[in-house]
């Protein structure tokens, strides 16, 4: 048995399944992290004291740097589908090399701005604007981390596929990339919104 | 995919498959099974609210004294709460019935992913255990109600935890299930078979998906804050200079409990519909099939269901009038709810009109499904005094919610699923379950059914609270309706009584020897899932994919040699 529209696009949609699913899934993301942002509004407005939270503690120069490393990371992202898009395989595992090496990069500026914020005797439940500072940005770094479990294993064991079903192959890339795109945006809507304003 | 005609061993056939149906099957089972114990649990409660602090009989031994206690009694009404809405009836309606039917009813081999339908179903599976596991704790399972408001839920003791990560396994599993039921419609229907072609049941799951998709995120946002509260003492939800026992806690304080009823409400209004939604649907199928002729108004009623699914992410806070989040709030959610109820009556009368004038079959399925339409409509009428905040500070919280709700869930959906059940069973197994027996379930179940609810109407409008453990006792203004606890707890007992057909028809007519090439179509219905085998092939379905002609309640067609047209048939077959 064979699911139809699997690899091939359905013609009145437009859509190969996988495509489709991806949007779905990132709609509910949005709501994920909807949720969670006006949660962070409506604490904030509802709170006299929040300008005393100590917003400044946070490293605003080390999270452009991040901001920068994930914006190069969806852009390499790219180019890695571009590749197998011309059929060059190598050229793929080199940007996806590198789309690797951004998302370890950012987990590690990461743990060095969290270190320091513990160093300093700053912890969730110190006050509400860590708290969400927190949540915020540790369940954005789960999602780098799955993106990097499925990276990874598009950059190691399963790029086998590329020479049994490459369209498939290159459909799961594209399909990972916009996940991967999704995580960078959503940490584009994080920085301002926590490190800025 | 060529490793599809290999030899399946037992656990990949059976317990791990990625066979739509199968898994559809594995749904039900457990959900029916997760529906009975909640329903235990409540039969449990209700002895405590018949017969306040006096041991119970039979199952008195595993309590202390025999007697269920006040913290127990809170335990037993959050769970049954929780699982009867997330463990048993989504699950039934979109898991199994979802799971089951949308591949049959457009033609499709399979839903889109298997894989990602199989571990839809294994994560339910695990949040169900995760869930149950609460019972086993010091300090017993969730205790703070199925709305787990904070702070109560977040001073509680750790079941409420355990709750929390139930919850994100099964959040986890109908976000996957209802992607798959999504993409599923949209990408695998048959040639033929447009938007306008579906058959209602198809539009009541796609609505009810995207609910699920969209609705659900917000409350595992929720989930998360609560959970940052209870483990690493956040304060999202604890209010500044919280008292308890008279002593100081370990929060700093600064959160807001509202901004949790805010969250949860805006999963859980959306949920009601994903209870109701589906249940329509199947109403639908019964009803057109029973009555012989075509759904009146097709396509009103998928207008409706459209515009019910948007507009119910509007409406949550109608749950929170007593809240004091002002009047302008109030105002607007009161408006929105009202608009609500529109498309919910189209619907309704939508079905009504199609039994004008049909030659009527009473079945079992048939019943059911003309029952469900006046209990539902009595829940959706007894909604509208709530959904207005002057009426609704006096009913708010009042035994008259709870009749509110289970009228439109009790009678409601599960009566739907039991039309479900009953109609589409020779499609599963190849053989029709036993009139007989059916009938007895449904008279009995009807009747035990109002026996327990309708006279909490009638206590709620006497102002007695609900999450009382003795039932109203110690209050002066519950007297004058207190001696309807008997009444009603004796009808829920009953009520189970009630099942004992129900479960014996389905035993004895797993049991029956089948036919040699049963029936595929014993209901003579026009829908796709009976131009298939009963049961349909094994990975595939289809012997043959069909082709869609027609629309789908092509019935008694004037000049047509039968009295159904089935979808796949060209004109002029016969």
């Amino acid at each position: 048995m064979k699911i139809p529209f699997n690899e091939d696009l359905r013609p009145d949609t437009g859509l190969y399944n996988a495509k489709l699913g991806i949007w779905l899934f990132l709609a509910s993301e949005v709501m994920l992290f909807g949720g969670l942002f006006s949660a962070y509004i409506m604490l904030r407005l509802s709170d006299p004291n929040w300008a005393n939270y100590g917003q400044s503690a946070l490293n605003v120069p080390l999270a452009t740097l991040n901001t920068a490393i994930l914006i190069t990371s969806s852009i390499t992202m790219v180019m890695s589908w571009v590749s197998l898009k011309l059929n060059d395989i190598k050229k793929y595992s080199f940007y996806m090399g590198l789309t690797l090496l951004c998302s370890f990069g950012f987990l590690i500026i990461k743990y060095f701005e969290y270190s320091a914020k513990f160093e300093h005797g700053l912890y969730p439940s110190t006050n509400n604007f860590l708290a969400i500072y927190f949540t915020i940005t540790g369940l954005h770094g789960l999602h780098i981390i799955g993106g990097i479990f499925v990276n990874g294993y598009f950059f190691g064991p399963g790029k086998k596929m590329w020479s049994s079903e490459p369209q498939r192959f290159t459909n799961r890339i594209e399909v990972a990339g916009l996940y991967w795109h999704f995580v960078d945006l959503v940490w584009i809507f994080v920085f301002p919104t926590l490190y800025l304003l | 995919m060529s490793n599809t005609h290999h030899k399946e061993s037992f656990w990949t056939k059976y317990i791990f498959s990625q066979d739509h149906k199968i898994i559809g099957i594995q749904y039900g089972i457990t959900s029916l099974l997760f529906l009975f114990f909640g329903f235990s649990l409540m039969m449990i409660m209700r002895w405590q609210l018949a017969y306040p602090n006096t041991p119970i009989p039979i199952v008195g031994f595993m309590f202390e004294n025999g007697i269920l206690s006040p913290d127990m009694y809170n335990s037993f009404g959050a769970m049954h709460g929780t699982i009867m809405i997330f463990l048993g009836v989504v699950p039934i309606v979109v898991g199994a019935f979802g799971n089951y039917l949308v591949p049959l009813q457009i033609g499709a081999p399979d839903m889109a992913f298997p894989k990602l339908n199989m571990a839809s179903y294994w994560s339910y599976f695990v949040g169900g255990i995760v869930m149950l596991t609460g019972f086993f704790l010091p300090g017993g399972a969730a205790n703070s109600g199925w709305t787990s408001y904070p702070p109560l839920s977040i001073i509680a003791t750790t079941g409420q935890t355990v709750w929390l990560f139930g919850m994100v396994f099964l959040i986890t599993s109908s976000l996957l299930g209802s992607i798959n039921i999504i993409v599923t419609i949209v990408q695998l229907r048959v040639p033929g078979l447009t938007w306008m072609k579906l058959p209602f049941f198809i539009w009541a799951q796609l609505v009810t998906s995207f609910l699920l998709v969209l609705a659900f995120p917000p409350l595992e946002a929720a989930a998360i804050f609560q959970l940052m509260d209870r483990l690493a003492f956040t304060s999202f939800f604890m209010p500044s200079g919280l008292i308890v026992g008279g002593a100081a806690t370990d929060w700093n304080g600064g959160g807001s409990p509202i901004l949790w009823q805010h969250l949860f409400w805006f999963l859980a209004h959306p949920e009601v519909y994903v209870l109701i939604l589906p249940a329509l649907g199947v109403v639908g199928e019964v009803i057109a099939n029973n009555t012989r002729k075509p759904l009146w108004g097709y396509k009103s009623l998928v207008y409706s269901v459209i515009f019910l699914g948007f507009m119910s992410f509007i409406v949550w806070a109608h749950h929170m009038f007593l809240t004091g989040m002002g009047q302008t709030m109030s105002m607007f959610f009161a408006v929105t709810t009202m608009i609500i109820s529109v498309p919910s009556v189209v619907i309704l009368s939508c079905l009504f009109i199609s039994l004008w004038g049909g030659s009527i079959r009473f079945n079992t399925p048939m019943l059911f499904a003309l029952s469900f339409l006046p209990m539902f409509g009595i829940g959706g009428l007894t909604g509208l005094p709530l959904g207005l905040p002057l009426s609704d500070i006096h009913l708010h919280d009042t035994y008259y919610v709870i009749s509110h709700f289970h009228y439109v869930v009790a009678p409601g959906t599960i009566f739907a699923i039991f039309a479900g059940i009953y109609y589409w069973f020779p499609k599963i197994t190849g053989k029709k379950l036993n009139e007989v027996l059916g009938k007895v379930h449904f008279i009995f179940s009807l009747i035990f059914m109002n026996g327990i609810f309708f006279p909490m109407l009638i206590q709620g409008l006497a102002g007695v609270s609900r999450r009382l453990a003795d039932g109203g006792q110690s209050y002066a203004h519950a007297q004058s309706v207190i001696h309807f606890n008997e009444f009603m707890s004796m009808s829920a007992w009953l009520l189970g009584l009630a099942q004992l057909p129900f479960i014996i028809n389905l035993i004895l007519t797993i049991m029956k020897k089948k036919d040699k090439v049963p029936d595929p179509n014993p209901w003579n219905a026009t829908t796709l899932e009976w131009a298939c085998p009963s049961p349909p092939v094994a990975h595939g379905n289809f012997v043959k994919e069909p082709i869609v002609y027609r629309g789908p309640y092509e019935y008694s067609v004037p000049g047509h040699k039968s009295d159904f047209t089935p979808q796949s048939e060209k004109s002029g077959d016969k």
